[in-house]
This record gives C-alpha cells, sequence and structure tokens, in this order.
C-alpha cells in the first residue's frame, strides 16, 4: 500500500488598484494594450526603487489571519535571482526566510492541511510567441510586472487528488470573501501547483518528488494528481524511482509531461532586498486586523448548520462574498420565521428554480420561493365552489372587482386561503377569478 | 565684491549668488566664461562625457531661483532627460534615461542647470576614474596624477572651474576621496538623507548622492537644495532637513573630536601635515584626542562582500534586451566584481560571506554609536596619501578598497562626512584631505567643524587672501 504525500503550492494576484512596488494600475487583464501601465520600476530602468504597497501587506496578514496563521512581527523583502525576457530586475522581489505568515492551517473533510507560509512578492511580465511578418518572435508585456502575488505554501498533508481540490477551492473562497484576490484561474490570477510523491510509510518523505506545475483549473490539478499516482506507482512497482522533475499537465492527452528535470536545487541566491527597510508591526496592530476580520466561511456554514440545519454541502454557494453571505444569512432567517425550510431555499436557489441573486430584497426571495413552491394546482371545481361561495358572502365587494377594482384581489385570495386552507397556486387563481 | 576675478568661472557658488544680485556681472558672462575653459581644457582632461548645450539658455529662465542658474556639472550615473546616462559604461552607451533622478529635479527645482554630465569609474566601480571606458579623467590640479573616484569628473570639474559646483555620489569614499584628490570640498550626506531614485544603482545599502563645491559653504548651498524625503525611495528618512548654510561661520569651541586611524603605517611624510590639522582644530577651542576604533582592514572586507553582492545583483538587468548593449560590453572590473558577488551569494556560500559581512557591519555601526556618545565628531585622513599616479589602478584589482580605507568603516555605517583640503604638497600641487565625520542626520555639525577649519587656514585655493 502506497501513500501520496503531496503538498501545494498556490499563486494568487491580490486584487490591489496600484501594483506592488509602484504607482501602476494594477488590471493586467483589463488593459486593452500591452504595456500600457509601465513605469521606470516595473520596467526596471537604470535607477529605478521600489516602493512597497502597504495595502498589498496588510492584505497577506488578513490572509494569514483568515488562514489561522502565525504573524511574523519582523519581516523583510528578498531578492529572488533569475534570468528570464518576463524579469526585468534579472530578480524578483520576494519574501525568504522571514514571510508575513506562518504556520497556520485549512481544515478539509479529509483532514487539516497545515499552512507552512505565506508570502508576498511580485508577478513578472508575460510572454507572447509569435509569428509576425514570417518571423517567430517573442514579445514581452508588462502590464502584469510587480503585480502584487501572495503563494501559499502548504505542508505534505494531502493525501488524495480530492482532498488537494477541495483544499484549493476553500483557498479560493477565502480569497474571495476577504474580497483581497479575484482568482481568475483561466487567466493566470489563481496558479496551482503540486509537489508529489509516494511513500510506504505515511509521514515519511520519500527520497524523490515530483512537481506539476501551471495547472489552471482544479479539475486539471485532481486529474494530474491522480495520473501521477498512476504513473509513480508503475515506477515503484517496477523498482525505479521516479524522476526529480517539474512535469506539466496536457489536458488533451490527460497525461503528465516532463519539462524539466531538477538536478539539484535551484540557486537563486537570495538575499535582503537593500532597497527595502524591513517591516515592523506590533502584537497590538496584528490584534486588531484580527478583531477588524469578517466572520470567515466555516464559522457561518457552522452557525447555519446549527441555527438552520442548513446543509454544508449547500452553504458554499452562498460563501463566495461577503456580501453574500450577508444576504443569504437574511434570507434563511426570514425563510425560517415563514416556517419554510432554509435547506429547500438554498436548494431552489442553487439549482436555479428560482432566480433570485443579493440584489433581490429579502421579503420579496420568500415571495418568489412561496410561489415557486405551490404550484401544484388544487381541483379547478373546489377553488371555483369557493370562488362562488365567497360571491355570494361579499356582493359589493365582488361588483366592485368585476368593475375593474383590482385592489380587492387580495382580498379575495385571502378569503380563499380561509375557505380551502391548501397552499394556494396565484396564478390559477387570478385565472378562475377572472373568468 | 568689489573686484570682479579675472575669469567668472572661477567664482564660488555663493560669490556668483551675491555679485549676481549686485549686478557685479551677469549670468551670461558666467557661462561664457565656463564654456570657454570647457573648451580649452576638456579635450584633455576628459572631465565631461556630455555637455548641455542650451545650459545658458535654460539658466536665464530660471535666474530668480535660489541657485540662480548657475551651471552644475553632473555625475553621469544620475538620471537626466535630455542628457544621456551612461554612468561610464559602454553598455549603456548613448542611453537616454526616460525620467529625471529625484536629486536632479530638486537641483533643478532649485534653479541649477546640469552643465554637463561627468566622467567617473564606470557603474561607480573603482577610486580612479581610470575604470571609465571612455578613458581616464586626469587630475586638474597635477595632470600626471589622477583624480580619483568614482566621482573622479565631478570632482575635476569643480577643482578646474568647469562648474561652479557639482553632484557626485558615494558609497565608501567616492566623493570625499576624488573632492580631497583634487582639492576641492566633498560632502558624503548620511545615507538616506538624499535619494536614490533614478541613480544607475551600485551598492544600494550605501548608495549616497552628495554635492562637492569649492568650498564647505557652497556644498552646504547645495545640499540644501537636493536633501530630504523622497517617495519614491523608501530608504530616504523622514527626519527634518535644516538649512545647513545656517551651520556656517560658528565656533567650535568645546567640540570634542576625536582622532582615528593615526597609527597606520608608512605614512611618516604625511602625519605632519595631520598633526597640523588637528592643532588647527584645538587653536579653535576643540578638545581634540586620539581614539581607538576597530581596525578599518575589517571594514575592507565588509564593504567588498556586500558591496559585490548588491552590485552582482544590480547588474543583472543589463542584458541588453530592452534598453542599452549586451553584456559583452561590461568592462573587466564590472565582470570581476559580478562574479566575486554571485559567488559570495551563492548556496552555501552566503553564510560564510554576505552574512558574516552583515555582522561585522553591525559591529562598526555599534562602535561608531559608541564612539559618537563621547565625541561630537571624528576625524581622520580622507586618503592615505596625495593622489596616485595616472595608471596606478591597472592591475591592482584592490585599489579602490586600499585607497578608501579610512572611509569604508564610516559609509558602511551609514554616516555623513566631509573632506576639506588640509594641505597642499608645494612641489607638486596635490592636496592632503581632513575626513570629519559626525552622527547620522548631523551633517550640519561637520559642515560647522569643516567651515571653521576652512576659514582658519588657507588651503582652500579659493579662499586666497
Amino acid at each position: 500500500m502506497r501513500h501520496l504525500i503531496c503538498g501545494l503550492e498556490v499563486h494568487a494576484e491580490l486584487k490591489t488598484n496600484s501594483k506592488m512596488f509602484c504607482g501602476c494600475k494594477n488590471d493586467p487583464f483589463g488593459a486593452s494594450q500591452p504595456n500600457i501601465y509601465t513605469c521606470p520600476v516595473c520596467l526596471g530602468l537604470p535607477g529605478a526603487l521600489p516602493v512597497a504597497n502597504k495595502k498589498a501587506i496588510e492584505w497577506t496578514i488578513k490572509l494569514g489571519l483568515a488562514l489561522n496563521c502565525k504573524i511574523n512581527l519582523f519581516s523583510k523583502f528578498d531578492r529572488k535571482h533569475y534570468f528570464y525576457p518576463d524579469l526585468p530586475k534579472a530578480y524578483q522581489i520576494s519574501q525568504y526566510d522571514l514571510p508575513f505568515c506562518e504556520n497556520g492551517f485549512v481544515e478539509t473533510s479529509e483532514g487539516r492541511v497545515r499552512i507552512r507560509r505565506i508570502h508576498l512578492e511580485e508577478d513578472t511580465g508575460k510572454l507572447l510567441h509569435k509569428t509576425i511578418d514570417g518571423n517567430k518572435v517573442s514579445l514581452i508585456d508588462f502590464n502584469r510586472s510587480s503585480v502584487p502575488l501572495i503563494e501559499i505554501v502548504t505542508e505534505p498533508d494531502i493525501h488524495t487528488a480530492s482532498q488537494a481540490k477541495e483544499y484549493a477551492k476553500k483557498l479560493r473562497q477565502i480569497l474571495r470573501y476577504l474580497d483581497i484576490a479575484n482568482c481568475d484561474m483561466e487567466q493566470g490570477g489563481m496558479r496551482l501547483e503540486a509537489n508529489l510523491s509516494l511513500a510506504n510509510t505515511p509521514d515519511v518523505l520519500p527520497k524523490y518528488k515530483v512537481e506539476v506545475k501551471n495547472i489552471n483549473s482544479f479539475r486539471f490539478m485532481e486529474q494530474a494528481i491522480a495520473y501521477e499516482v498512476i504513473r509513480q506507482t508503475e515506477l515503484l512497482d517496477k523498482n525505479q524511482t521516479p524522476a526529480q522533475e517539474t512535469r506539466g499537465w496536457d489536458m488533451q492527452k490527460q497525461v503528465t509531461y516532463s519539462q524539466r528535470v531538477k538536478e539539484e536545487a535551484e540557486d537563486y541566491r537570495y538575499f535582503p532586498d537593500p532597497d527595502l527597510p524591513p517591516i515592523e508591526f506590533t502584537q497590538t496592530q496584528i490584534e486588531i486586523m484580527r478583531k477588524l476580520l469578517p466572520e470567515l466561511p466555516d464559522v457561518i456554514a457552522r452557525r447555519w448548520e446549527h441555527d438552520f440545519n442548513l446543509d454544508p454541502k449547500n452553504s458554499a454557494y452562498f460563501l463566495e462574498t461577503q456580501s453574500g453571505a450577508q444576504w443569504a444569512d437574511a434570507v434563511f432567517a426570514d425563510a425560517k420565521r415563514n416556517k419554510v425550510e432554509p435547506n429547500d431555499v438554498a436548494n431552489l436557489i442553487i439549482n436555479k428554480k428560482v432566480t433570485v441573486d443579493q440584489t433581490t430584497p429579502v421579503t420579496e426571495v420568500i415571495e418568489k420561493i412561496l410561489a415557486a413552491t405551490r404550484t401544484d394546482q388544487l381541483d379547478p371545481n373546489l377553488v371555483k365552489e369557493a370562488i362562488n361561495s365567497i360571491k355570494n358572502e361579499f356582493p359589493t365587494e365582488w361588483q366592485r372587482y368585476q368593475a375593474g377594482d383590482k385592489k380587492l384581489l387580495g382580498f379575495f385570495i385571502g378569503q380563499l386561503k380561509k375557505k380551502i386552507n391548501q397552499p394556494l397556486d396565484p396564478k390559477q387563481i387570478i385565472e378562475l377569478l377572472n373568468k | 565684491m568689489t573686484k570682479k576675478p579675472i575669469s567668472l568661472n572661477t567664482v564660488t557658488i555663493k560669490q556668483a549668488l551675491t555679485g549676481l544680485q549686485a549686478k557685479d556681472f551677469s549670468l551670461a558672462e558666467i557661462y561664457e566664461a565656463t564654456d570657454q575653459i570647457v573648451a580649452k581644457q576638456n579635450k584633455d582632461l576628459n572631465v565631461y562625457l556630455a555637455t548641455n548645450e542650451k545650459a545658458s539658455v535654460e539658466a536665464r529662465k530660471v535666474a530668480e531661483s535660489p541657485l540662480a542658474g548657475l551651471p552644475i556639472a553632473v555625475k553621469d550615473n544620475f538620471g537626466t532627460i535630455g542628457l544621456p546616462t551612461t554612468a561610464a559604461s559602454l553598455v549603456l552607451d548613448g542611453y537616454q534615461s526616460q525620467y529625471e533622478s529625484t536629486v536632479t529635479t530638486k537641483l533643478l527645482e532649485a534653479g541649477g542647470v546640469i552643465y554637463g554630465k561627468t566622467n567617473m569609474d564606470a557603474w561607480a566601480h573603482g577610486s580612479s576614474t581610470e575604470t571609465s571606458q571612455y578613458g581616464r579623467t586626469l587630475n586638474p590640479r597635477n595632470t600626471q596624477h589622477l583624480p580619483g573616484g568614482s566621482s573622479g569628473g565631478s570632482a575635476a570639474a569643480v577643482a578646474a572651474d568647469m562648474c561652479l559646483g557639482a553632484l557626485g555620489s558615494e558609497t565608501a569614499g567616492s566623493i570625499r576621496q576624488p573632492a580631497a584628490w583634487c582639492g576641492v570640498v566633498g560632502l558624503k550626506p548620511t545615507y538616506g538623507r538624499c535619494s536614490r531614485y533614478g541613480v544607475v544603482a551600485m551598492a544600494s545599502s550605501t548608495d549616497s548622492p552628495g554635492p562637492i563645491g569649492k568650498t564647505v559653504e557652497d556644498t552646504a548651498i547645495l545640499l540644501n537644495a537636493i536633501a530630504g524625503h523622497d517617495p519614491y525611495d523608501s530608504t530616504t528618512s523622514q527626519e527634518a532637513v535644516p538649512d545647513f548654510t545656517s551651520f556656517l561661520d560658528k565656533s567650535i569651541k568645546g567640540m570634542k573630536i576625536g582622532v582615528l586611524y593615526h597609527d597606520l603605517p608608512g605614512l611618516d611624510e604625511i602625519w605632519p601635515h595631520f598633526d597640523a590639522a588637528t592643532k588647527v582644530l584645538s587653536d579653535l577651542g576643540a578638545l581634540v584626542e586620539p581614539v581607538k576604533a576597530f581596525d578599518p582592514h575589517h571594514a575592507i572586507g565588509v564593504y567588498t562582500i556586500v558591496q559585490r553582492a548588491e552590485v552582482s545583483s544590480n547588474l543583472g538587468r543589463y542584458d541588453g534586451i530592452r534598453f542599452g548593449n549586451d553584456r559583452s560590453h561590461f568592462g573587466d572590473e564590472a565582470k570581476r566584481r559580478i562574479m566575486l558577488g554571485t559567488f559570495t551569494l551563492s548556496s552555501g556560500y552566503s553564510d560564510q560571506y554576505y552574512l558574516r559581512a552583515q555582522k561585522v557591519r553591525t559591529l562598526f555601526i555599534n562602535d561608531f554609536e559608541k564612539l559618537l556618545k563621547k565625541y561630537d565628531a571624528l576625524i581622520s585622513l580622507t586618503s592615505p596619501g596625495y593622489a596616485k599616479k595616472i595608471g596606478a589602478s591597472e592591475g591592482a584589482a584592490m585599489f579602490g578598497e586600499l585607497e578608501d580605507l579610512l572611509l569604508e568603516p564610516s559609509s558602511i555605517s551609514g554616516l555623513p562626512g566631509i573632506s576639506v583640503p588640509c594641505y597642499r604638497d608645494p612641489n607638486t600641487n596635490l592636496y592632503l584631505g581632513l575626513n570629519i565625520m559626525t552622527p547620522k542626520w548631523q551633517e550640519g555639525r561637520a559642515i560647522q567643524i569643516a567651515d571653521a577649519y576652512e576659514k582658519a587656514t588657507t588651503w582652500n585655493s579659493w579662499r586666497q587672501p
């Protein structure tokens, strides 16, 4: 029996207004043209200096607190050196030994996944390989250069492909919920990397590690991990050790493929960036930030389960944003007051049986829900009989209604409700009343 | 001023400001005289890599400003719009900065005019101006000798009266050492006093832009123009900027001054001149006594490791893909520094070199802190000798470090310092410099002592009676 040992590295671009180290607009996906959001700093021109974006640092700490991390009161930025045309300074400003956040965790249904660290860095530019006038060229777009990027690294606590998916989805939920990242996966706003190997004994790290990089969907990640488990098992069964390498996911062929074999750890020659003074916080500042955190999705889900008997599977849909959660909270409470099962409400909304969203006033939601749940038509004769008897009881009102006083519709529906004492289909009632 | 000087390029900034106000002479006359001397001497001295054709026109537009449109020479590592910025390296041959450095922006705002860009050691790597890929600059005091460096062009421009004042930058001696060798005044401000934004980065944790002038007073006037916090440089300080000219003409009576590094061997001919300088300070009422400080030789190790590491990182961007020429255009000195820095930052070695160097650096910082609690200022020779002969740096990889031995300890500690001429050898016409160091943010006190010293002696060639 072999055990999957897997850790995830997730990158997410923060949605601050400006970039990480300069005042340029942070909107690489919305840019109408390449290289319009650039300046000497994010182009790495001679003499340019970085100035750290405070908001991005605060947001990183906010995430760290939401993921139960310890916040380092003393942090710094370091230079990570490598050469690539999309990296204009030939180093990336990142964090090495003193990241903002360390030692947190995320709970999944298959167990706790510990967070080793969360650090803040800058994104690179983007290379575009094109053929122009018959020549193959590489173009660089620096709109993305120096966009704030957080990296969340787990311990190797993930033991199944589905757990990896659940963890990553939860992470995205929190990032979106805190309103700090859009996590648009197709455009690379959130990027997943899995480090994995198979062990004979759980918790004993094998001597090799395979890295699957640049996965841009949760499903592909699940598939890639599942594929790797089979591939590595086959190799190990033949007494071979899988190569220490970086692999990519080919979604057409549904296989991983080797991209780069790592002979030894890359040497990034990290050292503290002398352009950026260290960042210091007091414990009081951190506690204030902790107090300002909103009620988090996990906590709300537990509360909903307790207060509304809401199936935890249904919670996630309503926990994408803080405003959405607040709206859902009010909707479920209103449903409970109206003796409607919040779970039914949740199902109807999730399955799009009623078209409501957080812009819909809460009272209206319940009306729509009621309308949707009472579509079972009553025996028309029963209704007709009831209508006739009401006509006789209230002749004046009936005459006025017939004469066009539509305000009396509510009155007659009320009377019918009393008489029939069963859920009514408003459509059917109106139809029969108007006959 | 009652009498017009022979040539108006030889006036100090202060004299020019006073004379212009009194209408003793015109701005046009200053430019005419400066243009003449530059036309006559630049070819031989190789001071300017580029001159501003529109300088006198620009000057007229700002005649009413604090610096009145006076011609200022700027080291070629400051990014300037309209003039090339090469840092004296062929990698940046013809490079035009798309933006103006903060310090030159401030200079322009104060009404200074960039007269030209001065030669320097390529990338500011060196203390001779011999590593410039556009040829060495000669010392105007004696053309058989070097001007020092890396701000050699700026110091020479001042010494040769090819400008009224100049801007340089120092990581460890690059303002003060050439100032001493050229017989001018060089002020290295506290690290973080003047913005590095737009200055081609050399050693980011020590780079300090600063003024070079004919007199202490002139450096104070220039520092007033360029100092201050810059939102584009997070390492600049929010510390209040005083009026540095308010420290001029003040007594230094009762100040405690410690004398450093008086035990350096091989300087027997020089010590009497230095001792004469300390005596002047005593005569002015200061309490001068020798003190023991950390052996400056250790600073060479620290500086060499930290500076090379930062250089190797800062020069990585010069790949010739987006601007400039490719790496084959780097000179030997830059290549040596890149290789050494890359090595010391390598995994497995950075603990041994970079981290240890930073620890020793902290020891220097603590040592100075302790000394400067006891003393108002510390003094030493600026350079352990006179300007070296041309060619002296060739084949001497550690040339700069040995020449800057006495300045590196305070530089790696971020302290300010000023070098004033304290002796002229009548045979060679070469100068020695007195280096005055004060606590962080106390440039004013260094100016006060230097000004008092300058005015009590005859070594300043612009203050000849």
